[in-house]
């Protein structure tokens, strides 16, 4: 058997550098001749901002520069007919004021608290225009989106529910949440010459920051340089490249020093996207025994005048479930707000949520269990698309999670379960997400001394992926775990997809597979042996004998042209068992069972961890996370994180993480699949689930808090 | 940063004397509250008088009761043995808030001192009367789902966010404070202030003034037994309370023969239920009972477009602290 194979429980590689502090996240790198940016914000929601009075902050000890609207340099990509335009918010490029917290001024000081303080010396002054920002108010404007296919969708009769015998119609409230990693977004920037640049930044794909910034600045990308070797969490608010990475160049390059630019915590909640606030009207319909008959979505969620955010909120309830009848709406509302961006389970986690939570209500109205409910809708082909599945797994999943959650001691009439004085509550929620692979390379070395390093410019922001990746090497070189080292987080590293969509273990790992098998029939043909063979050779005597020092390859690994055929997902049921206190509102989360179909899983130690770390996320959505705004100024009131409430370790007791661990047959080599969105999608309905179970209360407006359930 | 001048001296006296001469200085303890505040911009001290090396951290028994230096920890007095043995209420009140960090450095004096976590408070683009009088009530008219039920003003609907000091009303504190006219003990019931038309003022302390220390009547009369600290908030830990009952009863023969009752997150100061309390005496331990004083407690709430949860929130929080600390429920 062999020493480190996928499947193992492998700890991290870079494990014992995380908790000593050994490992470098961004804002810690020592740089020579280091200067600090601090952002000063607008405090208007719409308008222009027509002077800044700088001549304080300018004064101020240790100030370098004070960058705004009317003196920034020019940054080429911001430029009407720009070759390489950049998307999104063109910061100091003109003095309109978009949202509330927009940035619009930059000091660079000598000292962080130099420049905090200088920064609090900016006085602006503003013509103010009337804004929009009040979601409710402004409905009616929803648009369907430009970009992107967000058509209404129909197949079959369009409101079939309404018809049906058996109906659920519901709306369904999902409030703003915010990322809110514990790393803070923070950019430290310099310049060699007039055209290279190098960022240390926290980013989920180096590759596509290093085409954002190259763009920004007319430059060649072999030009730039982004190095982002560790991430403190990212879940989305990373995938792109934002505006105040693109000033720390801008300033830095102005300067003439490095300038290392951090975002405060309130900044987190303005700067670089969050889960837009959206309100969903499901209706279901069903025959008496319980078979849907038709599905209806309809999404309106926020985005931002100046640029359209779109995610596939409403696409779960084109294909979970079999309906001859489904018809689905998106449609975005533009307002005076920061961007979203894709946040963990994107689109998939909302729409859960309302779907999730409408076939609860519907299994009350049929008196069916939950769990029969959906097996009654089952689909062993994707409905939408009428296609096969590559691997679909969701019955298993059913039996194994309610098995672990103890489904038998449910009872189906809420309010009658109780432990004392506690109201017991079983709730079931059920996710997919699509299973990705993109284009991924990977380049390897073998060294005369036997140890293996590999390179490939993919990122890490928590799952483990070093890990993973090494795994997949020892198990196809056949060579122990602590022989190999994968580096990551370096743009000038073999291309590889930005880390999200929970592609990296299909993509990346693919290509670490390919370029190991690509090695050892090097290797074996070096050997003289077959390049199928099973013999183990010894790769060091193989390395002697052809008197080379090393051998390198580089290998780029392309999707199956097979996978076109099948509907490829990650599957998911979540279960939670909850109490619940009948006066006080009180919700004790005893127990969330995770059960997912994921193919194979490479690295079961890892895995557990980001099924449990999701779930945590589901947590926060389901009972305490709401970023809140009040309308009148378009100002966040708790963009901190004493009143934005992110689960603690008080509000989690178990969470147990189930595998249905069977390999794809279809998407990759390794047989996996992803799972780092399915590990959130379907925790909140099941929240909202379990705790309809114990009170008889359907909360339709998350998050679930005390004042909800009294 | 803006620039301040930093004195850490060694005697009270001097300190007093210190902050006496400064229309802008500030003491600073454990600076859980004051060092946010200024990185916020909310306070911007000319200076600061480091008082953390004043003779003030003693936790001793007295021959009245219990004295609780001002300087001495959260943690160490929620830790001392003495005090969770006979004023259990107030070790359970202090490790319902905020962190093990935060309670390692915040004082007892600080706490007293804490100001409120209203979000107007904190955000200088929202006016807030607390903050910058005459700029308006940010909160009146806005998301008040945490504020005020009882004795908010036109000017200032914001509550007292300690959990620390809903204990010390339910167990009748006295705050010895010190300034450059000597020494005085006020009451905890007149410690902190409503905020009628000075919401900028927390509290009775006169320029100057310095807590030296909290002091606990008899542990015989500090209801040990039969006491609970119920918070009920938005997530499991580290989080303010919607609302908090500090809830302790003497009681013999199932008969309450004394009670003692306060509230925390709905009003500007921490909450005495004295009506309630007056009505328990001499009364059945029984739910039945509970509901009726808790009733009684809630007379003169008022709500506002967010918090109105707390009319029905707060009434059975009373209820169920009750039940918790007479043992009719666990």
């Amino acid at each position: 058997m062999k020493k480190d194979a996928i499947g193992d429980s492998l700890s991290r590689v870079d494990g014992r550098l995380k908790v000593t502090g050994g490992a470098k996240y961004s804002g810690e790198y020592k740089v020579p001749n280091l200067t600090y940016g601090v952002l000063v914000s607008a405090t208007i929601a719409s308008g222009t901002v027509t002077a800044l009075d700088t001549r304080s902050a300018e004064r101020a000890p240790g100030v370098l520069a004070v960058i705004t609207p009317f003196n920034a340099p020019k940054v080429p990509g911001y430029q009407a007919g720009a070759e390489r335009p950049v998307r999104g918010l063109k910061l100091f490029n003109d003095n309109k004021i978009y949202f509330n917290a927009q940035p619009i001024a930059l000091v660079v000081a000598d000292t962080f608290e130099r420049a905090t303080y200088a920064a609090s010396l900016v006085k602006a002054t503003y013509n103010t225009e009337p804004f929009e920002t009040d979601f409710h108010k402004n409905i009616d404007k929803g648009v369907t989106p430009q970009k992107g296919n967000y058509k209404d969708y129909v197949r079959g009769e369009a409101n079939a529910y309404k018809n049906a015998p058996v109906m659920v119609e519901e709306e369904y409230l999902l409030p703003t949440e915010v990322h809110n990693p514990m790393e803070l977004h923070v950019t430290t920037a310099f310049w060699d010459g007039d055209d290279k640049v190098t960022l240390y930044t926290k980013s989920q794909g180096v590759k596509g920051s290093q085409r954002s910034i190259a763009a920004a600045f007319g430059l060649n990308p072999d030009n730039v340089q982004i190095n982002s070797r560790f991430v403190g969490g990212a879940f989305g608010s990373s995938l792109r490249t934002w505006p105040h990475e693109i000033a720390a160049a801008q300033a830095a390059k102005l300067v003439k020093r490095p300038v290392k630019l951090t975002l405060t915590r309130e900044q987190m909640f303005t700067q670089v996207g969050y889960r837009p606030l959206t309100i969903q009207k499901i209706g279901l319909g069903a025959t008496a025994d319980g078979k849907l008959i038709g599905i209806t979505h309809e999404s309106h969620s926020q985005t931002a005048v100046y640029e359209e955010f779109t995610e596939g909120a409403v696409n779960v309830s084109q294909f979970l479930y079999n309906s001859p009848n489904v018809n689905t709406l998106y449609k975005v509302v533009p307002l005076n707000v920061g961007v979203p961006a894709p946040m963990r389970g994107p689109g998939e986690a909302t729409g859960s949520f309302a779907l999730e939570s409408a076939l609860d209500e519907l299994s009350y109205k049929l008196n069916l269990d939950p769990i029969e409910l959906r097996l009654r809708n089952y689909t062993d082909t994707d409905p939408e698309r009428n296609k096969p599945w590559s691997s679909k797994y969701l019955k298993e999943c059913y039996q194994k999670g309610a098995e672990a959650i103890g489904w038998a001691d449910r009872k189906a009439q809420p309010g009658t379960n109780k432990e004392g004085e506690w109201l017991v509550g079983y709730g079931i929620g059920c996710g997919a997400f699509g299973a990705y692979r993109g284009n991924a390379m990977a380049k390897i070395k073998l060294m005369a001394d036997g140890s293996v390093n590999i390179q490939s410019a993919t990122s890490d922001i928590g799952p483990g992926t070093g890990t993973s990746m090494v795994l997949i090497a020892a198990d196809t070189l056949g060579i122990p775990a602590d022989k190999i080292t994968f580096e990551l987080g370096n743009s000038a590293f073999p291309n590889a997809p930005t880390q999200g969509g929970s592609a990296t273990v299909s993509s990346v790992g693919s290509a670490v597979h390919d370029v190991c098998v690509a090695l050892k029939q090097k290797l074996y043909t070096m050997a003289g042996k077959p390049a199928d063979s099973m013999e183990p050779i010894d790769y060091v005597a193989v390395l002697k004998q052809n008197n080379m020092p090393s051998v390198e390859l580089t290998q780029e690994s392309k999707g199956n042209p097979e996978a076109q055929k099948y509907s490829m997902y990650s599957f998911s049921a979540h279960f939670a068992k909850v109490h619940v206190h009948p006066l006080t509102g009180q919700v004790k989360i005893k127990k969330i069972v995770a059960c997912v179909d994921a193919g194979k899983i490479v690295n079961h130690k890892t895995a557990s961890s980001q099924m449990i770390g999701g779930a945590v996320g589901g947590v926060g959505m389901a009972m305490t996370e709401e970023a809140v705004f009040d309308e009148r100024y378009g100002r966040y009131i708790n963009g901190n994180f004493a009143d934005y409430h992110v689960p603690v370790n008080a509000d989690i007791q178990q969470i147990e993480a189930i595998f249905i661990d069977k390999p794809d047959p279809v998407l990759n080599p390794v047989g996996t699949k992803g799972i780092g969105e399915i590990s959130l999608i379907g925790v909140a309905p099941a929240l909202a689930n379990a705790i309809y179970n114990a009170t008889g209360k359907r909360v339709r407006e998350l998050p679930i808090t005390p004042d909800k359930l009294i | 940063m803006n620039q301040f001048q930093y004195t850490r001296p060694a005697e009270t006296a001097v300190a007093v004397k210190s902050l006496a001469k400064e229309p802008n200085g500030y003491f600073l303890a454990g600076g859980t509250n004051l060092v946010d505040m200024m990185k916020m911009g909310l306070v911007v001290p000319d200076k600061l008088i480091d008082i953390n090396r004043l003779p003030l951290k003693k936790i001793e028994k007295t021959a009245t009761g219990m004295h609780i230096g001002a300087l001495a920890s959260n943690s160490e007095v929620a830790e001392h043995a003495y005090i969770k043995a006979q004023y259990p209420l107030l070790a359970l009140a202090i490790n319902a808030g905020a962190s093990p960090q935060l309670r390692n450095m915040a004082t007892v004096g600080g706490n007293l001192m804490q100001r409120t976590r209203c979000p107007y408070f904190f955000d200088t683009a929202m006016p807030c009367n607390k903050r910058t009088p005459g700029s308006g009530c940010g909160a009146l008219e806005g998301i008040n789902r945490m504020h005020a039920l009882f004795g908010a003003s036109d000017k200032c609907i914001a509550v007292n966010p300690s959990d620390m000091n809903v204990a010390l009303a339910a167990l009748d504190a006295t705050i010895h404070v010190t300034g450059v006219k000597g020494p005085r003990a006020i009451k905890i019931g007149d410690f902190h202030r409503l905020p009628g038309d000075h919401p900028e003022l927390d509290n009775t302390l006169q320029k100057g003034e310095l807590i030296t220390s909290v002091d606990l009547p008899t542990a015989s009369s500090a209801y040990n037994k039969h006491v609970y600290y119920l918070k009920i908030r938005d997530r499991t830990s580290y989080a303010f309370a919607l609302v908090s009952v500090a809830a302790a009863l003497h009681i013999e023969n199932n008969t309450i023969t004394g009670a003692r009752l306060a509230m925390g997150g709905v009003a500007h100061k921490p909450w005495r239920l004295s009506t309630a309390e007056t009505f328990l005496k001499g009364k059945a331990v029984n739910e039945d009972n509970f509901k009726h004083a808790a009733q009684i407690a809630m007379q003169g709430a008022k709500a506002y477009e967010y918090n109105k949860f707390k009319l029905k929130l707060a009434p059975n929080a009373i209820v169920q602290s009750l039940k918790l600390a007479t043992g009719l429920a666990s």
